[in-house]
């Protein structure tokens, strides 16, 4: 027994100086780097899909295995926060790509910086992905997933309500004027439905309508917030008085975001933003035509708010090479084409955005065209200042959206410049 | 036994200086592991807090010493105040509530009747649910996607009882609390009522006190230290409350329903501040302790 014990010691210490050997390498062999270890790695609901094909197709081809374990969205960051203070991080973890920037700052993800720049590929990675994923001018995170914000719209509605589906609406006001069409449709047919008590989905279905108009939420570090813009009020006056009307369903209000994709399925909502995503999840189980369209500003121009995941190296990771080994890998062209864009998803390459599967669905290049116009907002206190319910945000687009829309853009402009700098 | 009886007085006056050490390293022996338990998950912790409340605290790395930055904050932020003035409007609620409630629930199933004993099961069933699944719970049967609450009491039209206002939200919650913990209130009450000697009501009655004037002298003024101890349990719950804000209206609309202790959560996972965190959970500890010093004063004095 205590020869079994001292022997399995020894194994033990022999793989961790093992490993340690080929941390102090970063230009590691392709031999080393795959050396058979088992990578953990954690990541949110809403990407357990695509983490876990990438780990399948990966796993397949390797000796290193990773083990994806998910986490419901809103916990997530909490559990990443407790495993950090535990020094009990994930070898590989991935994060909503807006709060990158927080995880960078605090040096959750290890510095790969010279791992990065030594790829071939590097300059074809959607570029708004990876300035999230630097701090200081380090690169510590690349893109994992990506997902952009468009209008999705029913096309049997649109019929129905004499408006042309394959003409969607080029502006927000046309938009708002398709709405209203389907609306009149009567019953319990809307015109159109928002995530009315949800910050994270109104950065990422309001925002791309006023970059659309050429204008802007933040100045370019995230520090100062521009949410007074006459831009941005355009947007929330738009959007308000199609809930006054109720010409979006009057569950909007208080739609925290947990039945937002339901509210989209049911079929009884014309035409609403939402995550490109979505398209793929709302037609398998839809008995309706789904269209998609750009979203626009209030007279035109189109623009989206590329989403997404970032994935690093958790700092505390022992296997530091063989989880970089399986970055790299899912950056390569087998796993972009045969993995993300076979599964209806966006490439996270620029230069792999029409591949042999997009061609298929002309909806997959509108939106996979769309990421050269679209931006990834930047700012380090994000989750705080934006997505959290607490968030001084929900407090301002609320205001804008149900209460005193002047007083409340003006006080939130200021409110939320206060949780940028922290 | 009485062959037993002589050997015991023997032993125990004249038992050596030795034997008595002995019998001290016994006891603390006994007392060790609560002794480490509590050390390790109370008193250690608690020290860390405070010590982390003095500090810029990062995840990772090394904190540095900024006291009393994390307390002077306290004072701008109004997320925080609006969630004090909400904790102490909810736990106003909630305690004359559920007292109430507790106590009239204890009084109806006092006696041993028929069907008395299936009335005590059901009263007390809900507090076998763990709470954060009464709160999915709650939030599944108030839901209008799912729900049947809905259908019943407003038929057609969409009401949302969990974020539409923050009267029906803050009434959401407390019902959810009402249901859950009334139960258990009322079985530490039934316990303090059956304590009271049948003597003392007998003693009343052929008195010819009325049944209003037993319950105002003889009951209540027994059941005070079964009282305070329920009001306490109560108080402090109410203070903590959490869950219940957190999975039912994640502490809207309009931050109306933030609890004081979501703020801390806010401040140590969203805003990864954990030094501001430790700052106001040592405030509230604070606050706790002065509230329970004084209710377990007023127990002591009346239950001498």
């Amino acid at each position: 027994m205590n020869r079994l014990l001292s022997g399995t010691v020894a194994a033990t210490l022999l793989l961790a100086l093992g490993a340690c050997g080929s941390d102090e390498s970063p230009a590691a062999t392709g031999e080393a780097a795959d050396s058979g270890a088992t990578l953990t790695m954690w990541t949110r609901a809403a990407t357990e899909s695509v983490s876990k094909a990438y780990a399948a197709a990966y796993n397949a081809t390797h000796k290193n295995q990773v083990q994806v374990t998910a986490y419901p969205n809103e916990e997530y960051p909490a559990k990443l926060a407790s495993a950090a203070g535990a020094k009990a991080l994930p070898d590989l973890f991935a994060s909503d790509v807006v709060f990158a920037p927080q995880y960078a700052s605090q040096g959750l993800w290890l510095d790969i910086t010279d791992k990065f720049n030594a790829l071939p590929v590097k300059d074809k990675v959607a570029p708004a992905h990876v300035r999230n994923g630097t701090w200081n001018k380090k690169n510590y995170a690349v893109p994992h997933t990506i997902d952009m914000s468009v209008m999705l719209y029913n096309k049997d509605l649109f019929t129905k309500a004499g408006l042309d589906p394959e003409k969607p609406p080029k502006t927000l006001t046309e938009f708002a004027a398709a709405a209203r069409a389907v609306d009149k449709l009567g019953g319990d047919i809307n015109g159109t439905y928002f995530g009315g008590n949800c910050g994270g989905c109104n950065v990422f279905t309001l925002w791309p309508s006023v970059w659309a108009a050429g204008g802007d939420v933040m100045n370019a570090d995230g520090t100062a917030s521009t949410i007074d813009s006459k831009e941005m009020a355009e947007v929330f006056a738009l959007y308000r008085k199609l809930y006054d009307e109720g010409v979006a369903a009057p569950a909007s209000k208080d739609e925290a975001g947990p039945t937002w994709l339901g509210a989209l399925q049911s079929g009884k909502i014309g035409i609403a933003p939402a995550p490109s995503a979505w398209l793929g999840i709302i037609e398998e189980k839809a008995a309706f035509k789904v269209g998609i369209a750009p979203i626009s500003g209030i007279n035109g121009g189109e623009s989206t708010f590329v989403g997404g995941d970032s994935i690093g190296i958790g700092a505390t990771s022992k296997h530091a090479a063989q989880a970089w080994d399986f970055l790299a890998w899912t950056l390569g062209d087998e796993a972009q084409v045969e993995v993300v864009a076979k599964g209806k998803g966006v490439p996270t390459r620029t230069d792999l955005a029409s591949n042999k599967y997009s061609s298929a669905d002309p909806r997959v290049v509108t939106i996979n065209n769309l990421m050269g116009k679209g931006k990834t907002p930047y700012a380090k206190n994000f989750n705080a200042t934006y997505n959290d319910p607490q968030s001084p945000w929900n407090t301002a687009f609320r205001g804008a959206l149900f209460g005193d829309a002047q007083k409340s853009l003006g006080d939130g402009a200021t409110a939320l410049t206060a949780s940028l700098k922290k | 036994m009485t062959l037993l009886a002589p050997a015991r007085p023997t032993v125990l006056p004249s038992a050596p200086p030795r034997r008595k050490r002995n019998k001290q390293w016994i006891g603390a022996l006994y007392a060790a592991p609560t002794a480490f338990v509590v050390g390790m998950f109370f008193v250690v912790p608690l020290g860390l807090v405070v010590w982390m409340s003095l500090h810029h605290w990062p995840l990772l790395g090394a904190p540095t010493l900024n006291a009393p930055e994390n307390y002077a904050g306290l004072g701008d932020d109004e997320l925080l105040r609006t969630a004090v003035w909400f904790t102490l409007k909810y736990t106003v609620v909630v305690t004359v509530l559920l007292f109430a409630l507790s106590f009239g629930l204890a009084l109806m199933v006092q006696h041993r009747r028929r069907g008395v004993g299936l009335l005590r099961t059901a009263f007390f069933l809900p507090a076998a649910v763990g709470f954060a699944s009464a709160s999915l719970l709650f939030l599944g049967l108030l839901s209008d996607e799912i729900g049947p609450v809905n259908d019943l009491l407003a038929g057609d039209a969409y009401v949302s009882w969990t974020s539409g206002s923050p009267n029906t939200a803050l009434g959401s919650a407390v019902v959810l609390v009402l249901w859950r913990f009334a139960g258990f209130n009322m079985l530490i009450l039934l316990t303090g009522l059956q304590a009271i000697p049948l003597d003392v009501y007998e003693a009343a009655r052929l008195d010819g006190a009325t049944r209003f004037q037993i319950f105002r002298r003889i009951t209540v003024p027994l059941m005070r230290p079964t009282i305070a101890l329920v009001l306490t349990l109560m108080i402090t719950g109410s203070l903590l409350a959490f869950d219940q804000f957190w999975i039912l209206t994640r502490g809207g609309p309009d931050n109306s329903t933030t609890s004081l202790v979501m703020v801390i959560y806010r401040e140590a996972f969203i805003e990864l501040d954990l030094g501001s965190a430790a700052a106001i959970s040592v405030v509230l500890l604070g606050v706790l302790v002065v509230f329970n010093a004084i209710q377990l004063g007023v127990l002591r004095r009346r239950s001498q």
